[in-house]
Protein backbone atom coordinates (compact mmCIF):
# COMPACT_ATOMS: atom_id res chain seq x y z
CA UNK A 1 0.00 0.00 0.00
CA UNK A 2 1.17 3.50 -0.73
CA UNK A 3 -0.37 6.55 1.09
CA UNK A 4 0.53 9.61 1.15
CA UNK A 5 0.33 13.68 1.68
CA UNK A 6 1.82 16.05 -0.78
CA UNK A 7 2.17 19.63 -1.62
CA UNK A 8 2.77 19.04 -5.15
CA UNK A 9 0.62 18.13 -8.60
CA UNK A 10 -0.61 14.91 -8.51
CA UNK A 11 0.99 12.13 -11.14
CA UNK A 12 -0.90 9.50 -11.25
CA UNK A 13 1.99 7.18 -13.15
CA UNK A 14 3.40 6.41 -9.95
CA UNK A 15 0.72 5.18 -8.06
CA UNK A 16 0.02 2.77 -11.04
CA UNK A 17 3.15 1.33 -10.58
CA UNK A 18 3.13 1.32 -7.22
CA UNK A 19 0.28 -1.27 -6.86
CA UNK A 20 0.39 -3.60 -10.20
CA UNK A 21 1.67 -6.62 -9.66
CA UNK A 22 1.55 -10.25 -12.48
CA UNK A 23 -1.31 -11.00 -10.31
CA UNK A 24 -3.71 -7.94 -10.82
CA UNK A 25 -5.97 -8.40 -13.98
CA UNK A 26 -7.42 -5.36 -13.02
CA UNK A 27 -6.90 -1.87 -12.12
CA UNK A 28 -8.94 0.95 -11.25
CA UNK A 29 -8.32 4.46 -11.06
CA UNK A 30 -9.84 7.77 -9.33
CA UNK A 31 -8.81 11.21 -9.74
CA UNK A 32 -10.87 14.23 -8.29
CA UNK A 33 -10.25 17.46 -10.07
CA UNK A 34 -11.06 20.85 -8.62
CA UNK A 35 -14.11 21.66 -10.89
CA UNK A 36 -14.87 25.69 -12.10
CA UNK A 37 -18.39 25.48 -10.12
CA UNK A 38 -19.69 25.28 -6.98
CA UNK A 39 -22.26 22.66 -5.81
CA UNK A 40 -24.60 25.65 -5.57
CA UNK A 41 -23.46 26.96 -8.97
CA UNK A 42 -20.94 29.61 -8.23
CA UNK A 43 -18.31 30.22 -10.45
CA UNK A 44 -14.92 28.92 -8.85
CA UNK A 45 -11.37 30.19 -8.67
CA UNK A 46 -9.60 27.48 -6.76
CA UNK A 47 -9.59 25.15 -3.80
CA UNK A 48 -7.28 25.56 -0.45
CA UNK A 49 -6.80 21.81 1.33
CA UNK A 50 -5.32 21.70 4.39
CA UNK A 51 -4.85 18.69 6.66
CA UNK A 52 -3.58 17.71 9.96
CA UNK A 53 -0.90 15.49 8.11
CA UNK A 54 -0.18 12.72 11.00
CA UNK A 55 -3.47 11.87 11.40
CA UNK A 56 -4.27 12.07 7.70
CA UNK A 57 -1.71 9.78 6.76
CA UNK A 58 -2.78 7.63 9.96
CA UNK A 59 -6.02 7.57 8.49
CA UNK A 60 -4.81 7.24 4.97
CA UNK A 61 -3.16 3.99 5.71
CA UNK A 62 -5.96 2.63 7.54
CA UNK A 63 -8.66 3.26 4.51
CA UNK A 64 -5.97 1.82 2.18
CA UNK A 65 -5.19 -1.06 4.23
CA UNK A 66 -9.15 -1.89 4.52
CA UNK A 67 -9.84 -1.24 0.95
CA UNK A 68 -6.93 -4.07 0.38
CA UNK A 69 -8.82 -6.56 1.93
CA UNK A 70 -12.56 -5.78 2.04
CA UNK A 71 -13.20 -7.31 -1.48
CA UNK A 72 -10.93 -9.47 -1.97
CA UNK A 73 -6.97 -8.88 -2.07
CA UNK A 74 -6.30 -5.72 -3.70
CA UNK A 75 -3.41 -3.24 -3.66
CA UNK A 76 -4.26 0.32 -3.06
CA UNK A 77 -2.44 3.62 -3.67
CA UNK A 78 -3.80 7.24 -2.62
CA UNK A 79 -2.21 10.50 -2.42
CA UNK A 80 -4.07 13.61 -1.67
CA UNK A 81 -2.72 16.84 -2.13
CA UNK A 82 -2.78 19.92 0.03
CA UNK A 83 -2.35 23.69 -0.62
CA UNK A 84 -3.34 26.03 -2.88
CA UNK A 85 -5.28 24.27 -6.27
CA UNK A 86 -6.04 26.10 -9.35
CA UNK A 87 -8.99 24.30 -11.74
CA UNK A 88 -8.34 21.21 -13.22
CA UNK A 89 -5.83 20.52 -10.87
CA UNK A 90 -5.98 16.98 -9.12
CA UNK A 91 -7.16 17.40 -5.36
CA UNK A 92 -6.80 13.27 -5.29
CA UNK A 93 -5.58 10.51 -6.99
CA UNK A 94 -6.38 6.94 -6.04
CA UNK A 95 -4.91 3.29 -8.05
CA UNK A 96 -6.54 -0.09 -6.89
CA UNK A 97 -5.44 -3.13 -8.66
CA UNK A 98 -6.62 -6.89 -7.34
CA UNK A 99 -6.98 -10.01 -9.98
CA UNK A 100 -10.36 -9.32 -11.58
CA UNK A 101 -12.58 -5.64 -12.21
CA UNK A 102 -15.08 -5.98 -9.15
CA UNK A 103 -12.42 -5.69 -6.19
CA UNK A 104 -11.09 -3.28 -8.14
CA UNK A 105 -14.12 -0.83 -8.93
CA UNK A 106 -15.16 -1.80 -5.26
CA UNK A 107 -12.16 -1.00 -3.30
CA UNK A 108 -11.24 2.38 -5.12
CA UNK A 109 -15.00 3.21 -4.29
CA UNK A 110 -14.25 2.42 -0.97
CA UNK A 111 -11.19 4.10 -0.27
CA UNK A 112 -12.54 7.25 -2.05
CA UNK A 113 -15.74 7.39 0.09
CA UNK A 114 -14.08 6.72 3.15
CA UNK A 115 -11.43 9.26 2.96
CA UNK A 116 -14.58 11.82 2.33
CA UNK A 117 -15.26 10.86 5.76
CA UNK A 118 -12.87 9.77 7.79
CA UNK A 119 -9.38 11.42 6.69
CA UNK A 120 -8.81 14.53 8.66
CA UNK A 121 -8.31 17.18 5.46
CA UNK A 122 -10.02 20.70 4.42
CA UNK A 123 -11.22 22.35 1.84
CA UNK A 124 -11.75 25.89 1.33
CA UNK A 125 -13.59 27.34 -2.08
CA UNK A 126 -12.61 29.71 -2.93
CA UNK A 127 -14.72 31.61 -5.47
CA UNK A 128 -14.16 34.33 -8.76
CA UNK A 129 -16.22 37.39 -6.95
CA UNK A 130 -13.31 37.13 -4.08
CA UNK A 131 -15.21 35.20 -1.22
CA UNK A 132 -14.58 31.60 -0.19
CA UNK A 133 -16.18 29.16 2.04
CA UNK A 134 -15.00 26.16 3.77
CA UNK A 135 -16.62 23.37 2.31
CA UNK A 136 -17.52 20.13 4.36
CA UNK A 137 -18.15 16.82 3.10
CA UNK A 138 -21.70 15.15 3.76
CA UNK A 139 -22.02 12.68 6.98
CA UNK B 1 -1.67 24.34 34.36
CA UNK B 2 -0.92 25.98 30.38
CA UNK B 3 -2.22 24.11 27.34
CA UNK B 4 -1.48 24.61 23.88
CA UNK B 5 -4.57 24.79 21.41
CA UNK B 6 -4.24 24.16 17.84
CA UNK B 7 -7.00 24.65 15.90
CA UNK B 8 -7.80 23.99 12.22
CA UNK B 9 -9.11 25.40 9.01
CA UNK B 10 -12.28 26.96 10.19
CA UNK B 11 -11.73 26.89 13.76
CA UNK B 12 -8.30 28.14 13.29
CA UNK B 13 -9.89 31.37 11.05
CA UNK B 14 -12.76 31.48 14.01
CA UNK B 15 -10.13 31.88 16.91
CA UNK B 16 -7.43 34.06 14.70
CA UNK B 17 -4.54 32.07 15.46
CA UNK B 18 -2.84 28.74 14.37
CA UNK B 19 -1.74 28.34 18.21
CA UNK B 20 -3.17 29.51 21.35
CA UNK B 21 -2.08 29.04 25.01
CA UNK B 22 -4.73 28.74 27.84
CA UNK B 23 -4.57 28.77 31.66
CA UNK B 24 -7.12 25.56 32.55
CA UNK B 25 -7.32 24.60 36.07
CA UNK B 26 -6.02 21.27 37.03
CA UNK B 27 -8.18 18.51 36.47
CA UNK B 28 -9.81 20.44 33.13
CA UNK B 29 -11.14 18.72 30.59
CA UNK B 30 -10.86 18.77 26.78
CA UNK B 31 -14.70 19.54 26.90
CA UNK B 32 -13.88 22.36 29.68
CA UNK B 33 -10.66 24.16 27.31
CA UNK B 34 -13.70 24.28 24.42
CA UNK B 35 -16.46 25.47 26.26
CA UNK B 36 -13.80 28.07 27.67
CA UNK B 37 -12.44 29.10 23.90
CA UNK B 38 -16.37 29.15 22.77
CA UNK B 39 -16.95 31.64 25.17
CA UNK B 40 -14.04 33.67 24.00
CA UNK B 41 -15.40 32.50 20.26
CA UNK B 42 -18.99 32.72 19.86
CA UNK B 43 -18.79 31.55 16.26
CA UNK B 44 -17.62 28.02 17.82
CA UNK B 45 -21.28 27.22 18.98
CA UNK B 46 -22.29 26.05 15.96
CA UNK B 47 -19.39 23.88 15.58
CA UNK B 48 -19.61 22.13 19.06
CA UNK B 49 -21.26 19.11 18.07
CA UNK B 50 -19.51 18.11 15.17
CA UNK B 51 -15.62 19.18 16.13
CA UNK B 52 -13.62 16.41 16.68
CA UNK B 53 -10.57 16.69 20.02
CA UNK B 54 -7.05 15.51 19.88
CA UNK B 55 -5.29 15.45 22.88
CA UNK B 56 -1.08 14.94 21.93
CA UNK B 57 -2.07 13.57 18.58
CA UNK B 58 -4.97 11.22 19.95
CA UNK B 59 -8.69 12.09 19.28
CA UNK B 60 -10.36 11.68 22.77
CA UNK B 61 -13.55 12.38 23.68
CA UNK B 62 -14.64 15.89 25.54
CA UNK B 63 -14.19 14.15 28.97
CA UNK B 64 -10.68 13.19 28.75
CA UNK B 65 -8.63 14.87 31.34
CA UNK B 66 -5.91 17.08 30.34
CA UNK B 67 -2.32 17.40 32.12
CA UNK B 68 0.00 20.52 31.79
CA UNK B 69 2.07 21.28 28.57
CA UNK B 70 -0.64 18.80 26.87
CA UNK B 71 -1.81 19.78 22.99
CA UNK B 72 -5.05 20.03 22.06
CA UNK B 73 -6.40 19.57 18.34
CA UNK B 74 -9.78 20.69 17.20
CA UNK B 75 -10.52 19.49 13.79
CA UNK B 76 -14.10 20.49 12.33
CA UNK B 77 -15.85 18.40 9.93
CA UNK B 78 -13.56 17.40 7.29
CA UNK B 79 -13.64 18.55 3.76
CA UNK B 80 -11.08 16.53 1.38
CA UNK B 81 -11.38 14.90 -1.94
Amino acid sequence: MFCDIVDEPLELEPLIRAVRTGAMGGLVTFVGYVRDRSDDDRPVDGLSYEAHRELALEALRAVGAEAETRFGPARVAIVHRIGELGLGEAAVAIAVAAAHRAAAFDACEYAIDELKRRVPIWKKERYVDGESRWRENAG
Amino acid sequence: MRVRVVPFARIREIVGSPRLEREAPDGATAGDVWNGLALEFPALDELAASTRLVRNGAFVDSAAALGDGDELGLLPPYGGG
